[in-house]
């Protein structure tokens, strides 16, 4: 069975507001959780060498079906004391400086690299602006987009903005059916454009943020159905399906010699969007 | 009936939104230190307070005039314009929205693109303007930066962007997040050509103009008092729930904490710049990188063959793919 699938056969029913809490739910798998379930042989790695470790950004080394591979995901936390641990999965500069450390492990060994994008942005605070958020953020879309390796990039969950983008560049995207990926949260731009934020389901229909929406805008490349009524309903079935949907990326992508790999890349990014200037 | 009879017409009372002093409209009033400022003086002074530097926001092209020799530039990209890729409609649709702003700003996009010469170096300008919709990054500015940047990949120039935004354009959703990673790549290409890249930061950059080129700069500066940051402030204090000390994120606290090179008064901003060129515009760098590239495997997408890849060039492309072979036949 193919874990793509075209516009027709996405489930149409569910509200874009609806996927956005389905994409936040509680029991919905985390990295860690597919992390068991995808790969074998996982080890940890720790820190940016430069100021601490970011326990939001969980990164290591592991077997994706016998092949080596680097793994970088956002991490939430299942109860308060995990949360509280993993702050709620919004990594400070030090995560992105850690992601940026491995994936510089990885092309150093030629590994590839997949990412699994869920957080509901980075951390705004007054120690990650100090320690510069924002340059962390824009270093990895740098590093990223020439990197020689194969970068597969997993949204599973919240794709929150430029904290998803950190760890989200890649030469092939793939979106669960109800995760979403959006610039800001449904509530953040109805409190701007709406200026109240209970209007946060007509901004979420608006901000086009779905995997259907976003494949058709050509932001992502392959969407993966979700078991019956989302993810949370079957951990070990929503893995499988993404595990499919990985390996046939990760595969079509190896294919291609490095540096016409890096040429693609920057076409797919050149062409976001720009549907009316060229 | 009165005792006295008045000879003389009443004084005409003048409505009070008719009301004009001769000096009406010659004088401003600084915010921050709130002398009056004869408002020629402060064009003559670039939009800074002659009393006390309070540097006032400055519009997209009076930056390009004020950078370039002579005031001399050609503004390019002009055609390209936001679109309205979502059909978005808050209380008031987009495209009503984006006329509204280039009414009221005189502009046709948030970002104002140039090419000339300042210090007799080759540079091309990207200057964003606050005034169009807040200085916001759609799909069209996204395109016009880039296009800069591809630009002056291809001619051999250097890239100075002059950010004043408040991040991504949300009317645009996740297509507006993707111009980060468009621009950084773009920068990315840049950067392995040994061609200089010279972000100034003004009032104010947040969001995810920070978060990508921005911060990508080979030498970042800013203008005095200048907020800059990844999350606005008001997003932070929402978040821990506590006031923010007054000078957080502001131009002085991020020279403090190591994310800018210097911070420049608007008045000495050209004299910098060419300092800086003047040190980072070096031939012998560039070809160093092009006989590197060309040594080894092909670098990237602005020499890959286009047909194989199935995508065409842009205009651009084969700019650069010239003048490359043009550096070629000098260094051989």
């Amino acid at each position: 069975m193919d874990a793509s699938m075209s516009d027709e056969s996405a489930n149409s029913s569910v509200s874009a507001f609806e996927r956005v809490q389905l994409a936040r739910h509680p029991e919905r798998p985390y990295t860690i959780d597919y992390i068991e379930y995808l790969f074998e042989d996982f080890v940890e790695l720790k820190g940016d060498r430069r100021f601490a470790d970011d326990p939001a950004l969980v990164c290591g080394m592991a077997l994706f079906h016998g092949r080596p591979v680097a793994v970088i995901g956002h991490q939430k936390g299942r109860d308060i004391k995990q949360r509280r641990h993993r702050n709620f999965g919004m990594p400070k500069p030090e995560g992105y400086r850690k992601a940026l450390r491995v994936m510089n492990t990885a092309e150093k060994f030629d590994r590839a690299v997949i990412t699994f994008v869920d957080t509901p942005g980075a951390y705004p605070g007054i120690d990650a602006e100090e320690r510069g958020q924002a340059e962390a953020i824009a270093v990895n879309l740098l590093v990223m987009s020439r990197l020689k390796v194969p970068i597969v990039v997993a949204i599973i969950g919240e794709g929150g903005s430029g904290g998803a983008l950190g760890i989200g560049v890649g030469d092939k995207t793939i979106m669960f059916e109800n995760a979403v990926y959006s610039v800001i949260s449904p509530e953040g731009c109805a409190a701007i454009l709406w200026k109240d934020s209970s209007k946060a389901s007509q901004s979420a229909e608006s901000l086009r943020l779905t995997a259907r929406d976003l494949y058709r805008l050509g932001v992502v490349d392959v969407v993966v159905r979700e078991p019956s009524e989302g993810s949370h309903t079957s951990h070990q079935e929503s893995a499988r399906l993404l595990d499919e949907s990985i390996l046939n990326a990760l595969n079509e992508v190896s294919k291609i010699p490095s540096a016409e790999r890096i040429a693609q890349r920057y076409q797919k990014l050149r062409h976001m969007g720009d549907g009316k200037f060229l | 009936m009165s005792w006295f009879r008045k000879k003389n017409p009443r004084i005409e009372v003048v409505p009070t939104d008719e009301r004009r002093v001769k000096t009406e409209g010659q004088f401003c009033k600084c915010p921050e230190c709130d002398a009056a400022i004869f408002k020629r003086d402060l064009e003559e002074s670039l939009q800074v307070c002659p009393h006390c530097s309070h540097h006032f926001r400055l519009d997209a092209r009076s930056r390009l005039a004020m950078l370039y020799d002579e005031a001399e530039y050609e503004e390019l990209d002009d055609e390209v314009v936001s679109s309205d890729p979502l059909h978005f409609v808050d209380t008031k649709p987009y495209t009503v929205r984006l006329e509204q702003a280039r009414l009221s700003s005189g502009l046709p996009e948030a970002v104002i693109n140039g090419r000339g010469r300042i210090g007799g170096h080759l540079a091309h300008v990207a200057a964003m303007d606050f005034s169009f919709m807040g200085g916001s990054m759609g799909c069209a500015v996204g395109e016009k930066i880039t296009r800069l940047i591809e630009r002056a990949t291809a001619e051999r120039g250097a890239v100075i962007t002059i950010s004043s935004s408040g991040g991504a354009r949300m009317q645009e959703g996740t297509l507006s997040l993707m111009q980060m990673a468009k621009i950084s790549a773009a920068l990315a290409v840049l950067d392995e050509a040994h061609l200089p890249f010279i972000s100034v930061l003004t009032d104010p950059t947040t969001g995810g103009v920070t978060a990508s080129f921005a911060m990508l700069g080979d030498i970042i500066i800013a203008e005095p008092k200048a907020l800059i940051g990844f999350a606005g402030p008001r997003v932070i204090e929402q978040t821990i729930r506590q006031k923010l000390p007054k000078d957080f994120q502001r131009a002085e606290f991020l020279l403090e904490h190591g994310m800018v090179d210097a911070v420049v008064d608007r008045r000495e901003m050209r004299a910098f710049l060419i300092k800086a060129l003047n040190f980072m515009v070096n031939p012998a760098a560039q070809v160093e990188a092009q006989t590197e590239a060309q040594s080894s495997e092909p670098q990237g997408s602005l020499t890959s063959d286009p047909d194989r890849n199935g995508h065409r060039q842009s205009p651009a492309t084969d700019l650069k793919i010239k003048a490359q072979s043009k550096a070629q036949n000098q260094s051989t």
